[in-house]
């Protein structure tokens, strides 16, 4: 981007946020990437501003029970479960 | 020689009924088109052993009709590519120019259907990912108007601008197999009624005559020589089946790649927060809290672009420039429809080369991630505007397969499929 840089610092932030690891020669190849990419994002500052079309309408459908997966299809591709629950890392 | 191409990632047979409108032919299906009991890895090793649980509505529509399905057909990671060469289960080679990219991202479909591995094929189609390929690949590929095709299994990558559609090796095929998967779903909130009943099948009767074609110059002007000679020479026969052409200007496409790629990385940082390794996909393990080991399971499991479009996203999503990046690019999506809306009032459909350049070598452009985005510069805008288009094939140039692209207007899937009709 133009007003600041894109450093790995930033980028090592980024990807933190968007909770996915990356080893260090990521970080350097998409910090020269993302300055490039997001200088051209930045000619978006050149769009007018424009009434959008209002006409938009939410779609509901009635709430009511249906068929679902069984507890052993939603389980199915799990890597890891237990007792018939999903097996996840702890929360904190 | 069909394994040498690498045009499916699963080859598996899955039979339809024995009657139906799509009785004897096959249909490869792109590999983020769920398929109950076969393993749908949406290219990434991510999802190498997801085995989904239930249908795509599109792959039971087609099971209805009567179609056998040979196979899950290779693709770019997620849909995230512009030549299949970032699918985690290696490139599939173009059969119609040997040692160059198929496109993408549904480069397997596309493959497929021109080398004959498939009678017909689905795709879905992002930015581009039906037709970009079909031009690639030398044949005719349609992405429907946003809402016409039940999106309910497959794997999303960006909801408000994705539509699954179809490939094959004619435009009337093609039609067909849109007739079959077309029409409102209770499980897609974003399906409407038009293509209930559909018949566009019966358009595609070469009958233009007194039809007109815009030709927006923006999107002609920065085109590869070849490639525009060969689209004057599709334009000039239309002419001769008396088509009337005429030049239209849309200045917001200028920012339709930019708006385009700010939207679709900023829902697929969204959409791709599924991924925690934990109900499915690449576990990360379970040392230290649930953050490190989400991280460490989408390391392994993404690929390079993927990972790129996730963190672009997430930085245009984040505090401080959201209405930098996010807000703007809204805007420029309802300038473009306004923009496309006005032009489609002067002409029944709008025309321009589907890619402005022939097939690239494979590895070619794999390591400016900028230079590959800009080539969407003329398919993304009928994604912004929700609008129906086709790619047709449209000759060649030093033996590279050239496509011309035609969009038409909300639901006038008719009118695009007519057009083409004209040519193939």
């Amino acid at each position: 981007m133009s007003d600041a840089a894109v450093d790995a610092e930033e980028v090592r932030h980024v990807a933190a946020l968007a909770r996915v690891d990356l080893d260090d020669e990521e970080v350097d190849r998409f910090a020269g990437q993302f300055a490039d990419i997001l200088a051209y994002f930045d000619s978006l500052d050149e769009v007018p501003e424009v009434d959008r079309e209002a006409d938009l309408a939410n779609v509901m459908r009635a709430d009511e029970a249906r068929d679902c997966l069984s507890q052993e299809e939603a389980l199915a591709n799990a890597p890891e479960t237990e007792d018939g629950y999903f097996k996840g890392p702890r929360v904190s | 020689m069909s394994s040498d191409l690498n045009a499916f990632v699963t080859r598996e047979t899955i039979e339809g009924a024995e009657d139906g409108p799509l009785a004897g032919r096959t249909v490869a299906v792109k590999d983020n088109i769920s398929t109950k009991g076969v393993r749908t890895t949406c290219g990434s090793a991510m999802l190498e052993e997801y085995v989904p649980p239930y249908d795509a509505t599109v792959v039971e529509r087609l099971k209805d009709a009567g179609a056998t399905i040979v196979g899950k057909a290779n693709m770019d990671e997620f849909g995230m590519g512009s030549t299949t060469e970032t699918s985690a289960f290696g490139p599939t080679e173009n059969p119609a120019a040997p040692g160059r990219v198929p496109g993408g991202s549904s480069g397997g479909s596309a493959a497929a259907v021109a080398a004959g591995e498939a009678d017909l094929a689905l795709g879905s189609d992002t930015g581009g990912s039906i037709r970009n390929p079909a031009a690639f690949c030398g044949v005719v590929g349609i992405k429907p108007t946003y809402g016409l095709v039940s999106r309910y299994g497959l794997v999303a990558y960006a909801n408000s601008l994705e539509q699954i559609g179809p490939l094959a090796p004619t435009v009337e095929e093609a039609a067909e197999l849109l007739d079959v998967v077309a029409g409102p779903d209770p499980n897609d909130a974003t399906t409407r009624t038009e293509g209930e009943n559909s018949d566009y099948a019966s358009a595609a009767d070469g009958d233009v005559s007194g039809m007109t074609v815009g030709v927006p110059t923006e999107l002609v002007e920065g085109a590869d020589e070849g490639v525009v000679a060969q689209f004057e020479a599709a334009l000039d026969e239309l002419r001769s089946q008396g088509v009337e052409t005429t030049e239209v200007s849309l200045p917001s496409v200028e920012r339709a790649v930019e708006a385009y790629y700010v939207i679709a990385m900023s829902e697929a940082s969204s959409n791709l927060a599924r991924f925690d390794g934990v109900r499915y996909g690449v576990s990360g393990g379970y040392e230290g809290n649930w953050n490190d080991a989400f991280a460490r399971a989408r390391e392994a499991g993404f690929g390079e672009e993927v990972k790129r479009r996730v963190l672009l996203g997430t930085y245009a999503l984040s505090a401080g420039y959201h209405d930098k990046y996010y807000a703007k690019a809204q805007d420029a999506r309802a300038w473009l429809q306004q923009d496309v809306d006005e032009a489609l009032g002067e002409a029944d459909v709008l025309a321009s080369p589907t890619m402005p350049v022939p097939p690239f070598e494979r590895g070619e452009r794999l390591d400016d991630p900028l230079q590959l985005y800009l080539s969407d510069a003329n398919t993304v805008p009928a994604n912004l505007a929700n609008l129906p288009a086709i790619s047709v094939p449209a000759g060649e140039t030093d033996g590279l397969p050239v496509g011309i692209q035609f969009v038409g207007p909300s639901f006038g899937e008719r009118d695009i499929v007519r057009m083409g009709s004209a040519l193939a």
